[in-house]
């Protein structure tokens, strides 16, 4: 279940539309935010909230690219494959990063931290090659920056993890 | 800055800085709208729009006044407005440049757009990889509405509007205009909608939904007037200016307004020309649902008239610009694009969800040296198939087929008579 204080927060959002289903997307986000990924829970969830029904939303979260309904690290690195960041390497790159990693494209490291998938243009063709990671761009990659990003990504999760 | 090339949406333009309010209004920001308010009715203002020749900007070409109008009098209530900066067509990111450098010029051809069209609530459609638009635009949303330019009473007029942002969650068929309709109204994102959607768009009601360049342009007309904006391009049948996005391999890759109907050789110059150590081979003139060009089209007018007069299969698309240079394999690279469509394709109509994979599958055994004579005239057929579609999206993704074909057919040829790729790169996926 969600905590009170996000139900009580959709239900308001929802209830500010005068066609609740336009809060959809909004919903699926937050739920996912919860959850680390569109779980079963969460789409069970999402029809209480707007009156839909499971089909109803589960096209949706099986349509959309950014909605993960299978369970995701917690940082998801969306690898642009398209035109100008496979003309600048994107093959290599995303050899790179399995390796750096140790899983395939599609999989997740074995620690929950991240998950490597394959995307549609991200729309940074002029920082080719690009990748996003939870919505953030990088571009102009090179080893040495994708070393340098992952380095700073598990150092934050580790202080974060001190603190708790 | 030149006289000769006045930009006025990126005007402003610092690397990493959105024009404020203050800023934007101090160079003619929202005079646009208090002239419209002032002195045009919402007939006038469609007929100045029309007037002035723009044309719709997020592909299609299409003259924004003439959508307009499609919207009539006695048009039912309510109606809606809706900029779309979903472009997800590789090769394209002017919407992402446009809005983080001078969101108020969207939002204030939102306004006259609702105006015009009598709306009541306007929506900035957003693709998931620009969060950073979203914040920006709600930023500037926030104080347009505190200057009194959005909301309730604009400028103390009995006119009203308001605007939201609809966050998407990514997919390629969002872009298409009835798609993006089902998409903000939380159904699965179909272009499946019989009929305009100026008489039956959002909720069936009459619904205007431009590309976020287009309405970029709109307060600019209405400022100094349709007259004006015609002299701005580079011929006649080019009025404005135009947001080229160019990538590839050229030195200096960005988005940047130029006179509408530039030259390629002009503006390859003005973006420092090919990379070094690289030779120019090819451009597709306008994101991936255009064709593959040679370099006998380096001096061609890069608008939607000069594009169109090449050929019926050539078009302008969103002005985004790919530079292939000659180490780069074109069936490759056409294969790379298929796979996207193939990818993106919305699963609603059958010539795009069963087609695209089939185009995909020809390609990559040509591409591995598998291919055959025959695989052309299939793909040819294939190509001419996909105008049977639902939407434009399949014939989109023809474009670069069609011109691997028409203009590269040698290298095609190559790869199936010596059973491998020319270019030596085996690609696999």
């Amino acid at each position: 279940m969600i905590p009170k204080e996000i139900k009580d927060k959709l239900t308001k959002q929802i209830a500010e539309n005068e066609y609740p289903r336009e809060e959809v997307v909004n919903v699926m986000y937050a739920l996912q935010q919860h959850y680390g990924y569109m779980s079963d829970e969460a789409v069970s969830e999402a029809c209480e909230l707007l009156n839909m029904t499971p089909l109803e939303i589960d096209e949706l979260a099986t349509f959309y690219d950014f909605i993960y309904r299978e369970p995701v690290g917690k940082y998801v690195i969306h690898v642009c494959d398209s035109t100008i960041c496979w003309m600048y390497g994107n093959d290599s790159l995303m050899d790179y990063l399995a390796r750096k990693l140790g899983i395939a494209a599609g999989e997740t490291t074995s620690d929950g931290l991240f998950s490597l998938l394959p995307s549609c243009c991200i729309g940074y063709c002029d920082h080719a090659p690009a990748i996003l990671i939870n919505g953030k761009p990088y571009g102009n990659l090179t080893p040495e920056s994708i070393d340098e990003i992952l380095e700073t990504l598990r150092s934050q999760t580790s202080v974060l993890a001190e603190v708790k | 800055m030149p006289s000769s090339r006045p930009r006025f949406i990126l005007h402003d333009r610092k690397a990493g800085k959105t024009i404020s309010l203050d800023e934007y209004r101090n160079t003619g920001g929202y005079q646009g709208l208090e002239k419209t308010l002032r002195e045009y009715s919402p007939d006038d203002v469609k007929e100045i729009i029309l007037d002035s020749g723009l044309r719709g900007h997020g592909g299609a070409g299409f003259p924004t006044g003439r959508k307009w109008k499609f919207v009539k009098d006695n048009s039912i209530h309510p109606r809606y407005v809706v900029a779309n900066t979903d472009e997800m067509e590789p090769g394209t990111f002017k919407d992402r440049t446009i809005i983080s450098v001078n969101p108020h010029t969207v939002i204030e051809g939102m306004v006259i757009a609702a105006y015009a069209n009598s709306a009541i609530k306007g929506y900035l459609f957003v693709r998931p990889s620009y969060q950073e638009i979203a914040v920006i635009f709600q930023d500037a949303l926030k104080d347009a509405e505190e200057a009194g330019f959005l909301g309730k009473k604009i400028m103390g007029k009995d006119f009203s509007f308001d605007i939201v942002i609809h966050r998407s969650a990514g997919r390629y068929i969002c872009g298409e205009a009835k798609g993006l309709i089902h998409a903000l109204e939380g159904k699965r994102p179909h272009p499946n909608i019989e009929g305009h959607l100026t008489s039956t768009g959002l909720w069936g009601q009459p619904t205007i939904v431009n590309n976020a360049e287009t309405l970029a342009y709109v307060p600019h007309i209405l400022r100094n007037g349709a007259e004006w904006f015609k002299k701005l391009g580079r011929h006649e049948n080019a009025p404005g200016n135009k947001v080229y996005s160019i990538s590839g391999r050229i030195t200096r890759p960005g988005a940047f307004e130029l006179p509408f109907g530039t030259p390629l050789n002009e503006i390859m110059e003005e973006r420092g020309g090919m990379t070094r150590g690289y030779e120019f081979k090819a451009f597709m003139p306008g994101g991936a649902s255009t064709p593959f060009m040679p370099k006998k089209y380096y001096d061609v007018n890069m608008d939607f008239y000069s594009l169109a007069q090449i050929g019926s299969d050539y078009r302008f698309g969103t002005g985004a610009i790919m530079i292939f240079d000659q180490k780069t394999c074109l069936v490759a690279a056409a294969l790379n694009l298929m796979q996207f469509f193939a990818r993106e394709s919305c699963g609603w109509c059958t010539p795009c969800r069963e087609g695209l994979p089939y185009m995909e599958d020809l390609l990559r055994r040509i591409e591995n040296g598998e291919g055959k004579e025959e695989y052309i005239a299939t793909l040819r057929e294939m190509s001419r198939l996909m105008s049977y579609s639902y939407c434009a999206f399949a014939l989109g993704a023809a474009g670069p087929v069609i011109g691997l074909l028409d203009n590269f057919i040698d290298e095609v040829r190559e790869h199936i008579s010596q059973k491998k790729c020319p270019f030596g790169k085996e690609r696999q996926g």
